[in-house]
């Protein structure tokens, strides 16, 4: 017991105690997270009115950014399948990294829904037994189902690595694989699920397209990834991990086939929206090209189609992959464009026209960009606490205390 | 209004100062939810169970507590009830588009009765205006904020859209929490004190019945309409979802609802659908009725008919 006690303190230690440059990045984020919270609490005392959502476009930013955020979290699958499954080196030894991001990401997932929530009070309706949960019946209940089991299986894996690694013992992969091979599958679940959420509509053309949710998995194995190779590059520099740059081309080459399959699925809704020309042409002609005169969205679809297509370019040529100038680049390209196409451009468009026929445009205002800055700021204030505990432990300069360690 | 509200990426600007300022007393009210409202309600509405959950005494004792809460914030005495089904009792509704007039008068003797918020405004019925001879079921041709000096205007009709009380509601379904359901005669309503506000059923419905308050309802006390139900027209909160429920105090108790009785050119029709010598069996029977989007298989107890 002491000894949990005394290793709990020492991983306290490790997180809390920093360089100048840890509490400067730390304080850094600390003030877009208060910001948030200080935007956060004006909403609930005023209302969701502070936000430009309304009847018409009943959903905005918030959800927007949850289905982004939700295809990051699936995207750690890519790292986890050719690391287990192929036993692919370069990528198993940071494996670990995608799935405490997968984490990061369903924590913020769950923040999302709860600001976008009119009364987050009840949230407890949603548990089954102590509330009501609507299950099977509604797909938002499948959604708190898997997410909170992904979130509960990515958290056992990397804690028992960790665990494991921090008392210098090889982890055993078979308490490990199971849940490994399990997380593939319900990644894949947690997306599909989220993208059926939408489908299912019958009442929203746009998102009532079957093209839906092979759209919302292309889109994730490009973005989640994208944004796994940033983060790669700045974890080496700034610690001692080593990560090859053989791991880092790999995901890029995974990338640029995710995106081709991706532009592909795009192509193939705008072909049967544009040809056929029916009533429900109406959503994406406001995307791109605008309705009745009302063109808030176009600007910002256009940009995300030129973005997409230069990453795809620079992946998917061999020189400007293995280049870390055009590589980084495209994946600023990339996951700028995937944030339009997968947030605002999925979730607005469901909405615009209304039911009923009516054009609201909809643009956040700035208690909702606060608010999402605020809890985008606190997803990178977690992972990197997560990461500043877990280098040390993966590189071996942290060690927790046991008694075996002591006999030994 | 409406104008306003659909031009509004919000009038609201952010003085630094006033905004940290209020987030950081608002951070504190909101931390201490308790010494604020420190009276046993706050509990009882925060753990009150869900609406089909509860006994019959359970229901008697939160309708007490909701009449002692109403009357004192609106400073009248408030009745709430419960009513349930009428058994036998299907209500289903009819709308007459060759004698609507467009006036509208419907959609207010509906906020009347039914204490929506009046500012924002909040509405369950919505009138479309066509032009005659374009194409109409295509909605975004309608137009929902037409204001003319005067009613019916010319090479135009009109046709109000409202809850379509679905047999087969999508709303329903999509609900997380079950709390919007589907009574034993036919009326969608909701537990406004079990709706989380995720606003799901709203992108659900074909309809655009639904309707949020985006902020704490207001309704000036003396207009206020007293008599209330559980399920139906009492008071509302901030972030929850509301709908038309075919009046459910007044059709309960063997009335209209509100809108039926106040057309002026009696468009409205409105019966029990188990009842083989109601008006609306009659016009099914005898009009060529047609529901809202058909296609979607909601099954609309809703019906739409020219009768001339």
């Amino acid at each position: 017991m002491a000894e949990i006690i005394r290793n709990f303190f020492k991983a306290l230690r490790q997180i809390t105690i920093g360089d100048r440059k840890y509490y400067m990045w730390l304080a850094f984020l600390s003030f877009f997270i208060f910001v948030g919270l200080a935007a956060y609490v004006q909403q609930l005392n005023r209302g969701l009115i502070v936000t430009a959502m309304r009847d018409q476009v009943s959903w905005g930013l918030y959800i927007s950014n949850f289905t982004f955020l939700v295809g990051v979290a699936a995207a750690a699958v890519v790292l986890v399948v050719p690391a287990y499954i192929y036993n692919f080196k370069p990528i198993k030894e940071i494996a670990i990294l995608g799935e405490m991001l997968a984490t990061t990401a369903v924590i913020l997932c769950i923040l999302f829904v709860m600001v976008d929530m009119g009364q987050p009070t009840r949230i407890w309706h949603l548990l089954p037994f102590v509330g009501a949960m609507n299950f099977p019946s509604s797909l938002l209940a499948w959604d708190v189902v898997v997410l909170s089991g992904y979130l509960v299986i990515n958290l056992t894996i990397f804690l028992y690595a960790l665990y494991k690694l921090s008392l210098g013992k090889e982890y055993s992969l078979q308490f490990i694989a199971p849940l490994i091979i399990l997380s593939i599958p319900w990644a894949v679940g947690i997306h599909t699920v989220t993208a059926f959420l939408y489908n299912g509509l019958s009442a929203r053309p746009f998102w009532n397209a079957s093209i839906l949710a092979p759209r919302f998995l292309a889109s994730a194995f490009c973005s989640g990834p994208a944004i796994m190779l940033v983060l790669f590059q700045i974890i080496r520099k700034v610690s001692r991990i080593e990560i090859e740059d053989k791991a880092i081309f790999k995901i890029a080459e995974l990338i640029a086939y995710a995106m081709c399959l991706n532009l592909f699925l795009f192509g193939a809704e705008v072909f049967k929206e544009f040809y056929s020309g029916s009533i429900h042409l109406a959503p994406m002609k406001y995307l791109f090209f605008g309705l009745h005169g009302k063109t808030s969205m176009v600007p910002w679809m256009w940009w995300s189609v030129i973005l997409n297509i230069t990453a795809l370019i620079l992946f998917l040529t061999p020189s400007t992959r293995k280049n870390f100038l055009t590589l980084n680049t495209a994946c600023i390209c990339m996951l700028m464009g995937i944030y339009i196409e997968k947030g605002m451009g999925v979730v607005v468009p469901g909405f615009v026209p209304t039911t009923l026929g009516e054009i609201y445009e909809y643009s956040p205002t700035n208690y909702e960009i606060l608010i999402t800055m605020g809890i985008w700021a606190l997803g990178a204030f977690i992972y990197t606490l997560m990461l500043k505990f877990a280098i040390p432990v993966y590189t071996g300069e942290l060690r927790f205390e046991s008694k075996k360690n002591k006999t030994a | 209004m409406s104008k306003k509200i659909r031009n509004n990426p919000l009038g609201i600007k952010l003085n630094r100062r006033n905004f940290i300022k209020g987030s950081a007393m608002g951070l504190a009210a909101s931390a201490l939810p308790l010494t604020k409202k420190a009276d046993a309600s706050f509990l009882d509405v925060f753990f009150q169970k869900h609406f089909r959950e509860m006994s019959k005494q359970e229901i008697q004792e939160v309708l007490d507590r909701f009449e002692k809460t109403y009357s004192e914030e609106y400073g009248k005495k408030v009745s709430v009830k419960a009513t349930p089904a009428i058994p036998g009792v299907l209500f289903g509704y009819g709308l007459d588009l060759s004698r609507c007039i467009g006036c509208r008068r419907c959609v207010y003797a509906c906020v009347g009765e039914n204490n929506q918020s009046r500012d924002p405004q909040i509405h369950w019925i919505t009138v479309l205006r066509f032009k005659n001879g374009e194409k109409w079921v295509d909605l975004e041709n309608s137009e929902s904020y037409y204001n003319p000096a005067e009613v019916p205007e010319p090479d135009h009709f009109y046709m109000p859209v409202q809850c379509q009380q679905c047999e087969n509601p999508p709303c329903v379904r999509a609900c997380p929490t079950q709390a919007t359901w589907k009574e034993p005669d036919g009326i969608v309503v909701v537990d406004y004190n079990w709706c989380i506000g995720c606003r799901y059923c709203m992108a659900a419905c074909p309809y655009g019945a639904r309707h949020f308050n985006w902020s704490k309802p207001n309704i000036p006390p003396d207009e206020l309409n007293p008599e209330t139900h559980y399920l139906g027209n009492r008071p509302r909160y901030n972030g929850v979802v509301e709908k038309c429920t075919f009046c459910i105090q007044r059709t309960r108790a063997g009335k209209y609802p509100a809108c039926v009785e106040v057309c002026p050119v009696g468009a409205r029709k409105f019966g029990n659908l188990l009842d083989p010598a109601s008006e609306i069996r009659y016009c099914i029977e005898n009009k060529r009725v047609f529901r809202l989007k058909e296609d979607l298989n909601t099954y609309p107890k809703f019906y739409y008919f020219f009768a001339t």
